[in-house]
């Protein structure tokens, strides 16, 4: 994991510019994690400071929420639905294919960290389903097939 | 220069949308032809995106599905003009599928430059916000009142008592918080709406304030969405450089102001006090009510918390009157549902109707069946706690009482299809688990029931004291349903019955009333 005190100046400026907005931690964490990738679970003393909360407060909101992470994704982040539209059209098998490929499980990064796995409910796209994110690219119908020509395609994207 | 339409549609992109612009933008360029690609939303008819539309002489004509590699092709073989080709459609609202829907709502989604305030505005957008203007909160609000409006969100409230509640609520303060938190699997009329006419939820929510004093409005727009995201912000400036946001909206020297906030991956958010905790910053936890949000709302103030789709109905009821409106539908439920086919059906896609019309006619007239070609078994309709209908209840009208009376919801009118694969017990099972993942936590029976859920149906599955277990199953139920503060808890139950009660063949069990 990257130093700290390398990234708190960043987190010092983003919780400036937020200060004034109403309701702002959410927006606060947002902006960290679209720009560090994750919440350091250092950053928390650090926003809890800014905003008058206890750290409690902020490890709980955090922890609270799915989106948010407090490790660095790999490379490409894939979102796989899991809700009912996808499972209706063979999302369970797309889900154990894209674990064996990747050789990893839910909320884990592959060995040569160009893919973290994460389970989604819903990305709006049940008129095609199943569905899958990369980043925020989003892909219907994907079969198992078409997975790993996007795996591929990402792969040689990166070298 | 002819002008073509490609969508910037989530689905439509997911298809490829994207690279077919690609490709005849490289076309046009290497062939010198004059084209504008306009990124509209989608028509909704999502089996035939990438959808390509033309402005010909012979008028606007669609060629669907296009393929990235077949557009030099088309092209060469006229596409410019109209000329015939197997994807060739015609006229898209021609089609029966478009040409039989009552669009109100969605009138301008996939035919317009979703960003283009002035095509907004000559296709009728403005101009409910024009008699707003000119209007007393109390009439506004009694249009609102007199079209019947329903909360589209799937609770189906009156929106016009919502509304009256927050009008007479004395504050300094008060607010309009749309819920674009659309989390239920099989809907996304919310999400086509906010890609494909956005001014239309800005106009309805600055019609919102309007009616009740509210200068400060909120689109809380699950974190899922980055598509409409990023629409929602361009016509949220444009709207503002056009003041039609802002302060002194066209000179009448009322205030709106307009944010979007993004949710961060919690359904539970979707539930209207959790999702106010959650714009101040907190553990989206469900709130005790009384008192209701349009007393006591956001930050301590009254607040209209609506659904995108409820909202982005106003424009039209302050354009035309609320009798207008209400002239659709049947019954208590007034005007149209935009219902959402989904899952495993052949014609998905968004079909804004009256109410009345039955599932039965949805799902074969229009949807064509199942995509695999194999029996409808059963389908889910409104989102993950709504019920799973047999195929006996097929010619239910689609109608809030009618699907009340056979312990069903409307919901958000989306509808999830399953083939004859299905396995109504994992359904059921799926259904706990769901709960399990996005329960709050406040409520006992729904944070430690749903996770004892999973465990009797893994055990009536297991063939361990089957008959047992089903009556423990449904004890279970019955304590969610009463003891819990949303309808999370109090409506997980919902899926898990429907199974049992109508496909109680997946679970073994020989009878379905234990």
């Amino acid at each position: 994991m990257p130093d700290y005190q390398t990234q708190k100046p960043t987190v010092l400026e983003i919780l400036k510019n937020l200060e004034t907005l109403p309701g702002n931690l959410l927006p606060i964490l947002h902006e960290i994690q679209d720009t560090l990738g994750y919440i350091p679970p250092d950053a928390v003393a650090d926003i809890a400071k800014f905003l008058h909360l206890s750290q409690a407060e902020v490890h709980g909101v955090i922890t609270f929420y799915h989106y948010f992470r407090d490790t660095p994704p790999g490379k490409n982040t894939i979102h796989i639905c899991r809700a009912e539209s996808c499972q209706a059209m063979g999302g369970k098998a797309l889900e154990d294919h894209a674990k064996q490929k990747l050789n990893i499980d839910f909320h884990e990064t592959s060995a040569d960290n160009l893919f973290s796995l994460e389970k989604v409910y819903c990305l709006g796209n049940c008129a095609c389903s199943p569905a899958i994110t990369i980043n925020n690219e989003v892909f219907g119908r994907v079969t198992v097939e078409k997975f790993d020509q996007l795996i591929a395609t990402y792969k040689e994207a990166q070298q | 220069m002819t002008r073509l339409f490609i969508s910037r549609d989530s689905t439509a992109l997911s298809l490829g949308a994207e690279l077919v612009v690609n490709a005849a933008q490289g076309h046009a360029a290497a062939k010198g032809l004059n084209i504008e690609i306009i990124r509209n939303g989608s028509r909704g008819l999502y089996w035939l995106e990438p959808l390509i539309e033309i402005e010909t002489a012979k008028g606007r004509v669609a060629y669907g599905p296009v393929q990235p590699e077949e557009v030099a092709e088309l092209f060469d073989k006229g596409l410019l003009e109209g000329a015939e080709h197997p994807l060739f459609l015609g006229n898209i609202e021609e089609l029966p599928y478009f040409k039989n829907q009552n669009r109100l709502t969605f009138a301008r989604v996939g035919l317009i430059d979703p960003i283009d305030i002035s095509e907004y505005q000559a296709h009728g957008g403005y101009r409910g916000l024009k008699n707003a203007l000119a209007l007393e909160p109390a009439a506004i609000v009694k249009h609102v009142s007199d079209s019947g409006l329903r909360g589209r969100g799937g609770a189906a409230f009156p929106t016009g008592i919502k509304w009256n509640t927050v009008l007479n609520a004395p504050a300094d303060q008060k607010y309009i918080v749309c819920n674009a938190d659309e989390g239920d699997s099989g809907t996304f009329s919310d999400r086509m709406i906010m890609e494909g006419d956005p001014f239309v939820l800005i106009e309805g929510m600055t019609i919102a304030g309007l009616a009740v004093g509210a200068t400060q409005g909120y689109i809380y727009l699950r974190v899922e969405y980055p598509h409409a995201y990023t629409t929602l912000n361009q016509a949220i400036e444009s709207a503002y450089q056009h003041q039609f946001l802002g302060e002194n909206i066209q000179n009448s020297g009322k205030t709106f102001h307009l944010e979007v906030r993004r949710g961060a991956g919690a359904y539970i958010c979707g539930e209207e006090t959790s999702l106010l905790e959650s714009l101040e910053g907190k553990r989206g936890l469900v709130r005790f009510k009384p008192p209701l949000p349009a007393i006591v709302g956001l930050f301590g103030k009254p607040t209209i918390v609506n659904n995108v789709i409820s909202l982005a109905s106003v424009p039209i009821i302050l354009d035309k009157g609320g009798e207008y409106y209400r002239d659709f539908g049947m019954g208590r439920s007034r005007g149209t549902l935009p219902l959402q086919l989904a899952g495993n059906i052949k014609h998905p896609g968004l079909f804004e109707a009256a109410f009345g019309m039955t599932l039965r006619e949805l799902l074969y007239d229009y949807g064509g069946g199942s995509a695999s070609g194999r029996p409808i078994r059963a389908v889910q309709v409104g989102g993950p706690l709504g019920a799973y209908l047999h195929e006996s209840q097929f010619d239910t009208p689609l109608d809030y009482e009618a699907f009340a009376a056979i312990s069903a919801v409307l919901g958000h009118g989306g509808i999830v299809v399953h083939d004859d694969t299905v396995d109504m017990a994992q359904m059921a099972r799926y259904a706990m688990e769901f709960c399990v993942e996005e329960s709050c936590g406040k409520c006992t029976p729904c944070r430690i029931g749903s996770t004892r859920g999973v465990e009797v149906i893994d055990k009536i599955i297991n063939n361990e004291q089957k008959n047992q277990n089903a009556v423990l199953l449904r004890d279970l139920c019955n304590t969610m349903v009463s003891g819990s503060l949303c309808a999370m808890g109090g409506m997980t139950p919902i899926p898990v019955l429907s199974s049992l009660n109508h496909f109680p063949e997946d679970f073994d069990l020989e009878t379905n009333q234990v």
